[in-house]
């Protein structure tokens, strides 16, 4: 499946040493299939009869379908069938049924379970069609007849009724119990500052609209096709909604268009295809369309207020933060929005205080860096304030009140380079050029500012299987049924096995976005090269470990006697650690065994004794350069550099591609990205890539990313944390930032459009 | 508070609906090849692509020309095979993505995105790299600003415009060089 353009570095063959591969920055094993148009998606699996659905979505926000008039669009030639909550077959009625690997606390969504409204955009039909063009076309004859009810989409008022979740979600914390007295030390304080916060709704948008394509067959069985970043997610959800069992649902998604958390859950495409395919017993494709990619979850609407105090000198004395994020009526979306203010700084007296409200629309999703994304520039927005408000560099305030043990839970960090990174990052910048007073560098009419902020997020780890196989020839298989939506996993997996076995990358390939293969979490939160690289790690030590004791044993080899950890492994050898001319091929050891294969499958898990008694982290330092045009309030973002401590890299290549991409992210969440309501109408109106602006080519400069050497034994066998969120935590506090400095004006609603600056 | 319409009905939910289209043959070149196609007169170029002929390299990543997956070359001029209907290209010459490299040998962008890791997912790449095979074509790029500039109708929600540029101009500068070292 996977092609091998990567052709070794002759010189790396003889010269062969161990660890030749991690750490090395090889090109995408899938480049090829992917700059070729090669690389199937779930919506590119074509097959004879394909009929093609569509979705009708609701037009109001909250209240019922009264009646539902399919006849004009059944009428059609070529129409197949018009699913609505009125023809839907039975389906489970208890949520458990409906709950996937992502699921908050609550009612999971149902599509076409009744005739309720929940929220805006909800799909309430389904056309099914010969082609795509009938289904898209008979899906506007359907004629629908709501009685709508009051429905509330603006988080100011329904704060109003705010609560505080619980453990509603897996790997939600609720924030820590208040230390000290936060709010005496803050009146106390010498010098301090009490800032609000408003963060937008924004929406994944990745490139490649949800679809999926579902080939039935014959006997019953069906294969799938998903956007999913978790294939067995995928398939749980569809077994336990239709009622099917395992054998009869396999998943394959080789490929995946982008996600940044909107695959975490099975989205309606997903039911809506099946549910086709299964009534109608042919193969369906149902594909949203991009104002259809604003009907499901989304980064959730926060209102934060950061309040900090400190002494004359800098330091820390106070520290609150506060946080209300939206959900559905339905479930609990939670995120860690506010423990992060516990935890990056030094400070005796905290106060952090997380709510939801509940609003009449789709439950909010994880989106890159869940939570951190929101509630970390509103506490390094406010620690710039401060620094100004001081007199004192902000990188001097941050170095003053750093702290290396968690102060949230007392724990050590097992690793935290952020000292290098404010070190590193600012050299490279040259923040030490910096004028201090705000408006006080500029060009003609561009004011410059540069800023800078800290970043953050949790190193994870869950348990992951990977298969391995390897041939007499000395090629390798490796797999695990992850999901690969970008960041490279098929590159970086393949490296491991290949860095273990002493194999070249071309030998080597990794399979994944399978559900025959073993089993794998969900990919998000940063933890899949954690958690997915320690199983191939781990097969692959299996693997190794057994053909050296095969090696060893061979009465007329040169390697008999040795040890195996007297061996190494390199250029498909196992050589002498003390004489590398005593050496076997892989291949000779084999044969010398009579094994034409040699498989083995193995499973990480966690290092949870030492995880526990440890913080585990990733950290980043962000430094921005902006320009602002004094008389249009343009904001052009020309230089930012982004120096990262996240372990062990893998790839630099691919790793330095997920930084750059998700400091542009962080462009687009500070100045461009914004989910907009009517709030008459309690739906989204700016649900397309003409209306909802992401950073374009035009919008992004130099940015220069560095990873700073980190040691860590504890976070996982490869000592690798994963890089897929923290770049984006911070930047866009990095750039509000610079912005105050360029123009004196501290703004604190994101994005930072044209309106706030000039307006401000 | 009952509201008796939604746009799902708008306009010509009364009257009865126009049936569907009849079939039109179209005739067109595809990276080389001659092909005529049974389409219904509201097929996208892009869904005759994908759909008719199986041709998914070319993506969809909105259907409304506001993203840019979709481009390819029609005789020779970056478009968005989305806004343009099958039966408009008859007779035209159309150049996709799988129509880029010769044999095993990549086309030059197609090895510089690769080299440079221009893309993460892939799934705006296929009309990244023609939009550049039509912008360098145009010959109006000169500074990384103006590729940046040039390029802003392709989005990438990876984030991958930096590695994009850079593979770009790394063409720019091999094609300057061959044709007498222009800058």
């Amino acid at each position: 499946m996977i092609a091998k353009p990567t052709i070794p570095d002759p010189l790396e063959r003889s010269n062969p040493r161990p660890g030749a591969q991690i750490g090395k920055p090889v090109s995408r094993v899938d480049g090829r299939l992917k700059v070729t148009g090669g690389a199937k998606y779930a919506a590119e699996f074509n097959t004879p009869g394909l009929a093609h659905g569509y979705i009708v979505s609701s037009a109001i926000a909250r209240g019922r379908i009264l009646a539902i008039d399919t006849s004009k669009a059944l009428a059609l030639p070529g129409v197949f069938q018009v699913f609505t909550h009125q023809n839907r077959p039975s389906l489970p009625w208890f949520d458990r049924k409906w709950k996937d690997d992502d699921a908050p606390k609550g009612s999971p969504f149902r599509p076409l379970y009744d005739a309720t409204i929940h929220h805006a955009l909800q799909p309430i039909a389904l056309v099914v069609a010969e082609s795509f063009e009938l289904a898209r076309y008979a899906a506007r004859l359907i004629h629908v007849t709501y009685e709508a009810d009051e429905h509330q989409t603006d988080l100011h008022a329904a704060s109003a009724d705010a609560f505080t979740p619980g453990k509603d979600k897996g790997g939600f914390q609720p924030p820590p119990k208040p230390r000290g007295d936060a709010d005496k030390a803050l009146a106390e304080a010498e010098v301090s500052v009490d800032l609000d916060f408003t963060q937008a709704v924004e929406h994944h948008n990745p490139m490649e609209m949800h679809a999926s394509t579902v080939i039935y067959h014959n006997d019953g069985t069906l294969t799938v096709h998903d956007k999913t970043q978790g294939p067995i997610n995928t398939q749980t959800y569809v077994c336990n909604v239709f009622d099917l069992s395992k054998d009869a649902v396999r998943v394959i998604s080789p490929f995946v268009g982008g996600a940044f958390g909107s695959g975490l859950r099975p989205q309606h495409q997903l039911f809506m295809a099946v549910l086709a395919a299964t009534t109608l017993k042919r193969s369906v494709r149902v594909e949203l369309s991009r104002p259809q990619m604003f009907s499901f979850g989304h980064r959730p609407e926060a209102l934060q207020r950061v309040a900090l105090g400190a002494k004359k000198d800098g330091t820390l004395t106070a520290v609150i933060h506060e946080a209300v994020q939206e959900t559905s009526q339905t479930e609990n979306y939670v995120e860690v929005v506010v423990n992060w203010s516990g935890q990056q700084y030094k400070c005796d007296n905290v106060r952090l205080d997380y709510k939801l409200a509940r609003m009449d629309t789709h439950t909010p999703l994880d989106q890159r860096a869940p939570g951190a994304a929101t509630g970390v520039p509103a506490l390094e927005i406010a620690m710039d304030a401060l620094a100004a408000k001081l007199g004192m560099d902000p990188l001097e305030l941050r170095l003053k009140n750093y702290t290396e043990v968690d102060p949230n839970t007392g724990k050590p960090f097992s690793s935290k380079e952020l000292r290098a990174c404010f070190q590193q990052g600012a050299e490279r910048f040259g923040w030490h050029k910096r004028s201090h007073a705000p408006r006080s560098m500029r060009e003609g009419r561009q004011l410059i500012g540069w800023g800078m902020a800290t970043g953050v997020w949790d190193a994870m780890q869950g348990q992951a299987v990977a298969s391995a196989r390897l041939g007499i020839d000395g090629t390798l298989t490796v797999g695990s049924a992850t999901a690969d939506i970008g960041p490279g996993t098929y590159t970086a997996m393949t490296q491991i096995a290949a860095d273990i076995l002493g194999l070249p990358i071309d030998r080597v390939s990794f399979q994944l976005g399978d559900t025959n293969l073993p089993m794998a979490p969900l990919q998000g939160g940063s933890w899949t090269v954690s958690s997915v690289g320690s199983a191939v790690k781990a097969v692959c030590d299996r693997l190794r470990d057994k053909l050296a004791g095969l090696a060893v044993g061979l009465n007329d080899g040169p390697l008999k006697g040795l040890k195996a950890d007297d061996l190494h492994f390199a250029d498909g050898c196992l050589i002498a650690k003390s004489d590398p001319s005593w050496r076997l091929s892989i291949t000779e050891v084999m044969r010398a065994n009579d094994l034409l294969v040699l498989e083995d499958e193995a499973r990480s898990i966690p290092y949870y004794k030492s995880q526990m008694q440890h913080a585990l982290g990733t950290h980043s330092a962000i430094f921005a350069e902006v320009r602002v045009d004094e008389d249009l309030g343009t904001v052009q973002v020309t230089r930012v550099v982004s120096a990262v401590a996240a372990g062990r890299i893998i790839n630099p290549k691919t790793a330095r591609s997920q930084v750059l991409g998700a400091v542009v992210w962080g462009i687009g969440m500070a100045l461009e990205e914004e989910t907009m309501t009517d709030q008459r109408l309690g739906r989204f109106m700016n649900h397309d890539f003409g209306e909802y602006h992401i950073p374009v080519n035009a919008d992004v400069h130099d940015i220069d990313v560095i990873f700073v050497e980190e040691h860590d034994d504890i976070v996982n066998p490869l000592g690798a944390k994963g890089v897929g969120e923290i770049g984006i935590v911070g930047v866009p506090a990095a750039i509000a930032n610079a912005i105050y400095h360029a123009t004196g004006k501290r703004l604190c609603d994101l994005p930072i459009t044209v309106d706030k600056i000039l307006g401000a | 508070m009952s509201q008796p319409t939604g746009p799902a009905s708008q306009g010509h939910a009364h009257k009865q609906p126009a049936p569907p289209p009849d079939l039109m043959d179209v005739t067109l070149t595809i990276n080389g090849s001659r092909k005529t196609l049974r389409v219904a007169p509201w097929t996208s170029l892009l869904d005759a692509l994908r759909l008719h002929l199986d041709m998914t390299g070319t993506k969809k990543g909105c259907d409304h020309g506001q993203c840019g997956a979709c481009t390819v070359l029609v005789d020779g001029r970056r478009i968005n095979s989305c806004l343009t209907l099958a039966v408009m290209a008859e007779g035209r010459t159309v150049t996709t993505i799988e129509g880029l490299a010769s044999g095993d040998a990549l086309h030059p962008l197609q090895e510089a995105f690769v080299e440079h890791d221009a893309f993460q997912c892939g799934y705006c790449t296929p009309g990244q790299i023609c939009s550049a095979v039509g912008m360098l074509e145009e010959g109006h790029a000169r500074t990384d600003d103006d590729i940046r500039e040039l390029m802003s109708g392709n989005l990438c929600r990876c984030g991958a415009y930096p590695n994009i540029v850079a593979a770009i101009r790394q063409v720019m500068d091999s094609q300057a060089q061959k044709d007498g070292g222009k800058p």
